[in-house]
């Protein structure tokens, strides 16, 4: 290593003392910043020789907490590996390494018609080997998928500083399916150095539909509808009236203010399918009841009605010194429900709280508005948050659609998964990691942890990163 | 349902103490798939039925011993499907069995594979316990992804006992395009097709022809087809049905079938015999006399892996061998899993 790739003085290590979820900050002992695969390998067999823990990180834009350092460890920074290594249009792959941002596979893709799909709202600055860690959503993935099914290969440094290859040329691999195991395995199964993304072709056209509701119900029954009409939309969001009434002071999108809850729908495709759907789409939303619907007419005012829902945290974050944004997944029929127990617990918690969801796929993000420098509003909010997160358990749903669990929601995982299942957890993880030297007290509880689970469930939510969007 | 369960677990619990293995049976229609596997037959179709399915949700959840038949059928007359055109060979499958093997149908390039749709899962592991993994939501990242680890392990990792779907809507139109073109300008033009915006959702070429199925709305339909060009098939939904469940005349015989998964810009494999093509190229079906070893390389060569579909005469292991260190985290894997090995040994690797 070079000499610059090693930091450990406490002015040098302290820029990376915490992720997007700034409220855990641990400066690490040391920080290593490899060039290359070999010098990752190399640190990882010395630090299983040592029995030293090690925790990855690449842009360090997550919200979970993942790549929170360890004060006796190593914190892995795989942002020098930032080389698109090959991009190959007529098999439409392109081969990275993970510190390459994931904005920049789109812009290495674009000449040739091609982009990469999955597009966290933070795609200007995460990068792809964080999305192989986290599985990263965005606002498409209803119709073109997560990370998993969008990368064909991975190549992977175990603990011992082995490399492994995972996935392959073609569309599947032999053996089991580690590619899809590693994937969203939050850094604790081994070290991506290499990642084949699928591209696809840039869709020809796309429009989208605003339409507003005077009850939050009649919006979910009007995603319903669409899907049960046989449309996979693009993009399918909802934001309720808090939302709304923060963004259109702010970005003007154009949005009605007086709607309860308001869609915005987008199709994609070619120009006869989209002509096709767009209309379709049109039609289900008056006869759902919408009391205002529009069709983006151009390019520009399909970005500027995109442009409001862009800036729904920004937005928020205006109206309130401090934020805690949940991530739950729920089934969409339950929305109703899920949103009026929300409103519930407001009024218990004496916090507001706006409600932005990824209505195609049951995404729900409650952005709560606390202070933080108030004591008391910080731990109301954290216990309205778990509140939230138990709910969504209760519809049958998840605690995390697509920000992990990392630090921040590993408490909520004990109400998630039963002892049996955590097990099954630890045992893999033990397969990969012996001696759980891999990103350790991160995503899977200890079932010692989960018995605790009461006294030290605490978490707060400041971003580290105010100016990227998030959605 | 429960006592089955219970019966299921007992069987389980006893085979591992004895260290028994136990041959996992659903339909049968894929017991020609993999390596023999050894131990007492463990028949598991009688857990069966569908226990959810809420089409606006866009997911299905059934148990494991349900035929894929009657899984398909109820979502048609909901104007949906598996997205992943599942084979069903003999007609026997079974949606445990689907899952186990985790093969998908000629639409695999453009919507995906079994994995992709499956979105949550609960099996038996080897010592009898009941777990569940994921959800019947579209999007979780709580834990380690189990429901796809599982999807094509070919039961060696537990008995799965209810699995959940992602369902996709049916296309209001299709249409299949065929042409004659050799079969190396065929695997050019399915790469240089599917980098444009045209909704082609299979492929396939055998016999000297080409065949190219779109679907969507229908306006969208007819116009790809007329930039394309080609003629129009009649018929078509039952060749893509004969290719899917291979009874397309091109696998007919008794020699044996190899299944090459390539790049898709792989070149012809230069071996004798039979080709035909799917997936946009990416997989290639190969009936040939050439020995195994040679058969690997071409795979290995193009950037993939070759599997020994059907057997035919051959004595050497279904699938593609794996490296010492991928080997070994297999093995740490499947212990993990099933402690006492007793899960269809042998199916999936010969060692184990």
């Amino acid at each position: 290593m070079p000499e610059t790739g090693v930091l450990f003085e406490r002015e040098d290590v302290t820029p990376y003392e915490c992720d997007g979820l700034s409220a855990y900050r641990q400066p690490p002992m040391v920080v290593a910043l490899p060039e290359n695969e070999a010098q990752v390998c190399e640190i990882l067999e010395t630090c299983h020789a040592m029995r030293v823990p090690v925790v990855a990180r690449g842009a360090g834009t997550g919200l979970s907490g993942g790549a929170l350092p360890l004060g006796n460890g190593v914190l892995l920074s795989l942002a020098r590996l930032n080389n698109i290594l090959a991009v190959d249009p007529l098999a439409r792959t392109a081969r990275v390494q993970p510190g390459v941002r994931n904005l920049a596979i789109s812009e290495a893709a674009a000449p040739h018609g091609l982009y990469y799909a999955p597009d966290p709202s933070s795609q200007i600055a995460c990068s792809i080997g964080g999305n192989v860690a986290e599985n990263s959503g965005g606002v498409h993935c209803l119709k073109y998928g997560l990370t998993v099914h969008n990368i064909l290969k991975l190549r992977v440094a175990t603990i011992e500083g082995e490399i492994i290859e995972l996935g392959g040329g073609g569309l599947d691999a032999a053996g089991y399916d580690l590619l899809a195991l590693m994937t969203g395995s939050e850094g604790l199964l081994g070290v991506v150095t290499e990642i084949t993304v699928k591209l696809l072709p840039r869709p020809e056209s796309a429009q989208v539909v605003l339409a507003a509701f005077d009850d939050v119900g009649a919006a979910g029954q009007a995603v319903a509808n669409v899907i049960a009409a046989g449309i996979i939309p693009a993009g399918m969001e909802m934001m309720d009236q808090p939302a709304t009434l923060a963004v259109e002071p702010f970005v003007n999108a154009g949005y009605p203010t007086d709607a309860a809850g308001i869609l915005l729908c987008e199709s994609d495709g070619t120009r006869e399918e989209v002509a096709d759907e767009t209309a379709r789409i049109e039609k289900i939303m008056q006869d759902s009841g919408a009391h205002l619907v529009r069709v983006s007419r151009d390019e520009a005012e399909r970005l500027k009605l995109w442009a409001g829902r862009k800036a729904a945290f920004p937005a928020v974050g205006r109206l309130s010194p401090d934020y805690y944004c949940m991530d739950g997944t729920i089934p969409r029929r339950r929305l109703a429900e899920v949103l009026r127990g929300i409103a519930a617990m407001e009024k218990k918690y004496a916090l507001r709280c706006a409600n932005v969801f990824h209505a195609g796929d049951g995404n729900l993000h409650p952005l709560i508005l606390y202070d933080a420098n108030d004591a008391d509003q910080l731990q109301r909010a954290e216990l309205f948050g778990a509140e939230i997160l138990r709910l969504c358990i209760d519809v049958g749903g998840t605690i995390t659609g697509e920000h992990g669990v990392g630090v921040e929601k590993i408490d909520s995982m004990c109400l998630q998964f039963g002892a049996a299942e955590l097990e099954t957890f630890h045992a893999l993880k033990h397969a990969f990691d012996e001696h759980g030297l891999l990103n350790p007290g991160k995503a899977v509880p200890t079932l010692h942890r989960c018995a605790e689970f009461g006294r030290m469930h605490v978490h707060s939510g400041h971003e580290k990163f105010p100016e990227l969007p998030r959605f | 349902m429960d006592t089955l369960i219970q019966q299921f677990a007992d069987t389980i619990r006893a085979a591992a103490e004895n260290r028994r293995p136990l041959r996992i049976c659903g339909g049968g229609s894929k017991s020609f798939y993999g390596n023999p596997a050894t131990g007492e037959d463990f028949g598991v179709t009688g857990y069966r039925g569908i226990v959810d399915y809420e089409p606006t949700e866009l997911v299905i959840t059934a148990r494991a011993g349900t035929p894929l038949a009657e899984i398909e059928s109820t979502m048609r007359e909901q104007g949906q499907m598996l997205g992943f055109e599942p084979p069903h060979f003999d007609g026997g499958a079974t949606l445990g069995g689907c899952i186990a093997a985790g093969l998908s149908g000629p639409r695999r390039a453009a919507a995906g594979a079994a994995r992709d749709f499956v979105l949550g899962l609960r099996l038996l592991d080897g010592r009898g316990t009941d777990l569940r993994f994921g959800g019947q939501v579209m999007k979780n990242v709580a834990g380690y992804d189990m429901s796809r680890l599982v999807t094509g392990s070919l039961g060696t990792l537990g008995l799965i006992l209810e699995v959940s779907l992602k369902a996709l809507p049916l296309p209001p139109a299709e249409l299949t395009l065929a042409c004659e073109m050799p079969r190396g300008e065929a695997i050019e033009m399915m790469n240089a097709l599917a980098g444009q915006p045209l909704p082609v959702t299979a492929t396939c070429h055998v016999e000297k022809r080409l065949y190219l199925r779109l679907a969507g709305a229908e306006t969208a339909v007819k116009a790809a087809a007329k930039k394309i060009g080609g003629e129009t098939m009649p018929n078509a939904a039952e060749f893509w049905r004969n290719v899917r469940d291979h009874r397309d005349l091109f696998f007919s015989g008794d020699g044996p079938v190899w299944r090459l998964s390539l790049t898709s810009t792989a070149p012809e494999i230069d071996l004798p015999g039979h080709q035909l093509v799917e997936w946009g190229g990416a997989l290639r079906w190969l009936k040939t006399d050439a020995g195994a070893e040679s058969v690997r390389k071409a795979a290995h060569k193009a950037g993939g892996h070759a599997t020994l579909f059907r057997r035919g005469r051959h004595d050497t292991g279904a699938f593609h061998p794996l490296p010492e260190a991928l080997m070994q985290l297999h093995r740490r894997v499947k212990q993990a899993m099933d402690p006492a090995g007793i899960f269809n040994r042998g199916r999936l690797y010969p060692e184990w």
